[in-house]
């Protein structure tokens, strides 16, 4: 039999136990964060925003160079993401939440939850099969694509529990004053739920946001702003991702340090995306 | 007045419409439309889902009729150049290995995490601790890359793998072959950032479960003079213990299909046998590596047949944490 000295002692030992492993836990992000603003700060400059990038001799010439078109062709497929994402993923959670009662919705279900598990370099695959293939090119759009297949599930899955926490009340609030159902759903339901929904949004977008495996294929990478301003759609173009990975790689050290001022765009632009929808959400309630 | 009254008339009308023949109010044109699209865009997903499969599997046939489905998987030749003799053994087993490797690693920290910020922290403190367990899911996989690129393998190899490697060399040779060539790059590097990666969904799903646990079940335990730790430990967890395992299947399934950061940190290897310090690949890293210089269909087609078996992979492991959520009805933890 155990005394109960053993026992307080044991007691605080797993204490202190729990409380080392979150510090050790924790501890990496901190190391992380602190290392690419270290690495990074240095390269931001007025040049690192408004020039291109061009041939690795550029940079060892000392030429200016920067990210400007990986920051607009960045802007450009993730625009094309989000105009393809919102509408499908914003149907899909309507259906769930709205229509539970359809045959279909276990299914959906299911294949929603499959979709989002499904690693994101196959949805770049999937991407490059259905529109570079037909296209003949690298394309700006089938980033676009790429990432929107990211995002679908998420915003799916968001809008379905953003929607169900509606009360329904409001629903029927709104069927009882002769409303018809797809304008309780549009006026009633889903303003009540915006905050959610924007959530889910952010959400996706952060997630797709850094994604880089799915482009590489898609998207696949330009060193210059293309000469026509369709070029990012249609041609090859850079994203902040997907430029990170090659400047890292890269045998050049002003391209790493270009990479570290990359990464620190790129984590900017998340965190910011991440505490957003963390705001909104704390805001419902 | 006399235009507020004849609205009254006409919704009056409806109602009286409405009542007569209730489902009319889904027979309206609006309604229709709406219905259609909202049910057309849902569809959509589940083909795209169902189409992946058949893209994977169609685009990989060349080499799966090649070596034959059970011979690609089991083949050990990964050869591009010279025999275009391709197998997926040497990255399915990578993939297994780093991701069981990573869920080991990470698995006790995670727990700890979600019984720490559920059980012992104020909600200021959780709620922080939550957050920022979160945001390492969040950030982007290819900055961990260039993290682990510059700062992490190199000091990891300088600290822990050349001194491991030359105490080896002195008192025990025989292990050389196991550990291998200690340059920062390979499975143990990996294997370490990946834990790190996947710590967020063990976390979340640990803290769902323990949150969801009934106040009764600890006051049992507190009414018997148990400690705190007493508590969590015989009260708490065993009632937990399906959220938590449902959180490290999760776990698995990221780890398994995280690319970028394994890509730049694995060293690429795509020969058997790997080792513990060595270089080797997973079958994200190759599809990263190889799929844009592809030049031979043939070749092309593995790295397609690769993705296939990957997804079989993902779609197994994404049930199974599916299923054992539903079982013990945890909510699914949405990370980010």
């Amino acid at each position: 039999m155990k005394t109960m000295l053993q026992r307080n002692i044991r007691d605080r030992i797993m204490e202190s136990l729990l409380v080392l492993s979150t510090i050790i836990v924790l501890l990496p992000l901190v190391i992380i964060i602190a290392h690419v603003i270290i690495h990074g700060i240095g390269a931001i400059s007025w040049d690192f925003f408004t020039q291109e990038l061009g041939s690795p001799s550029r940079a060892m010439q000392g030429r200016p160079t920067g990210l400007i078109h990986t920051i607009l062709g960045t802007l450009v497929v993730d625009s094309v993401a989000l105009i393809i994402a919102i509408p499908i993923g914003l149907g899909a959670g309507i259906m769930l939440s709205e229509y539970p009662d359809h045959k279909l919705n276990p299914l959906l279900r299911i294949m929603n939850d499959t979709l989002n598990g499904m690693p994101a370099i196959l949805k770049g695959l999937l991407a490059f099969v259905l529109i570079v293939k037909p296209m003949g090119t690298f394309s700006g759009l089938a980033g676009g694509v790429a990432l929107s297949f990211v995002m679908l599930p998420i915003v799916a899955r968001t809008t379905e529990s953003a929607l169900m926490s509606i009360p329904w009340s409001i629903r029927e609030a709104g069927l009882a004053i002769g409303l018809p159902r797809w304008r309780v759903v549009l006026s009633a339901v889903m303003p009540a739920a915006k905050f959610g929904l924007v959530t889910g949004i952010l959400i996706a977008f952060a997630r797709a946001a850094g994604e880089a495996a799915p482009l590489l294929f898609t998207s696949f990478g330009n060193n210059y702003l293309p000469n026509h301003w369709l070029g990012m759609l249609l041609g090859p173009t850079d994203t902040l991702p997907q430029r990170l990975y090659s400047l890292a790689i890269s045998p050049y050290t002003h391209w790493h340090d270009m990479g570290w001022a990359a990464a620190i765009v790129l984590l900017v632009f998340v965190i910011l995306c991440f505490a957003t929808a963390r705001f909104l959400t704390r805001q419902k309630f | 007045m006399n235009i507020e009254h004849s609205k009254a008339r006409k919704t009056a009308k409806t109602i009286r419409k409405l009542l007569r023949n209730p489902s009319a109010i889904y027979r309206r044109p609006g309604d229709i439309a709406f219905t259609t699209v909202v049910i057309g865009l849902g569809i959509s997903i589940i083909a795209l889902a169902i189409g992946m499969a058949f893209v994977l599997l169609d685009e990989g046939s060349l080499a799966l009729r090649e070596f034959g489905f059970f011979g690609f998987l089991f083949g050990t030749m990964w050869d591009p150049a010279v025999h275009l003799s391709f197998g997926a053994l040497p990255f399915f087993f990578g993939t297994i290995v780093t991701s069981f490797a990573a869920l080991l690693i990470s698995f006790f920290p995670a727990l700890a995490v979600g019984i720490f910020t559920a059980e012992y922290a104020p909600p200021w403190l959780a709620n922080i601790i939550d957050n920022l367990v979160q945001l390492i899911a969040a950030i982007p996989s290819v900055v961990i890359g260039i993290w682990g690129i510059f700062v992490l393998a190199p000091w990891m190899r300088d600290t822990v793998y050349l001194p491991v490697f030359e105490w080896a060399e002195q008192h025990h040779e025989w292990l050389l072959p196991i550990l291998g060539n200690p340059m920062g790059y390979g499975i143990a590097t990996a294997t370490i950032v990946l834990a790190l990666m996947i710590v967020p969904y063990t976390t979340a799903l640990t803290k769902d479960a323990i949150r969801s646990v009934p106040r009764e079940q600890r006051e049992a335990g507190q009414a018997l003079g148990a400690t705190r730790w007493e508590v969590i430990r015989m009260a708490v967890l065993p009632y937990a213990r399906g959220g938590i395992l449902a959180g490290a299947i999760l776990s698995l399934g990221r780890a398994i299909g995280e690319t970028m950061a394994v890509a730049m940190l694995i060293g690429n290897k795509n020969n058997l046998p790997f080792s513990v310090f060595g270089a080797g690949a997973t079958m994200p890293s190759v599809i990263v590596n190889e799929f844009r210089e592809a030049v031979e269909n043939l070749h092309l087609s593995s790295l397609m047949a690769i993705g296939f078996v990957l997804f079989l992979l993902a779609l197994v492991v994404n049930l199974l944490a599916a299923y054992l959520t539903r079982k013990f009805s945890v909510k699914g933890g949405q990370t980010i």
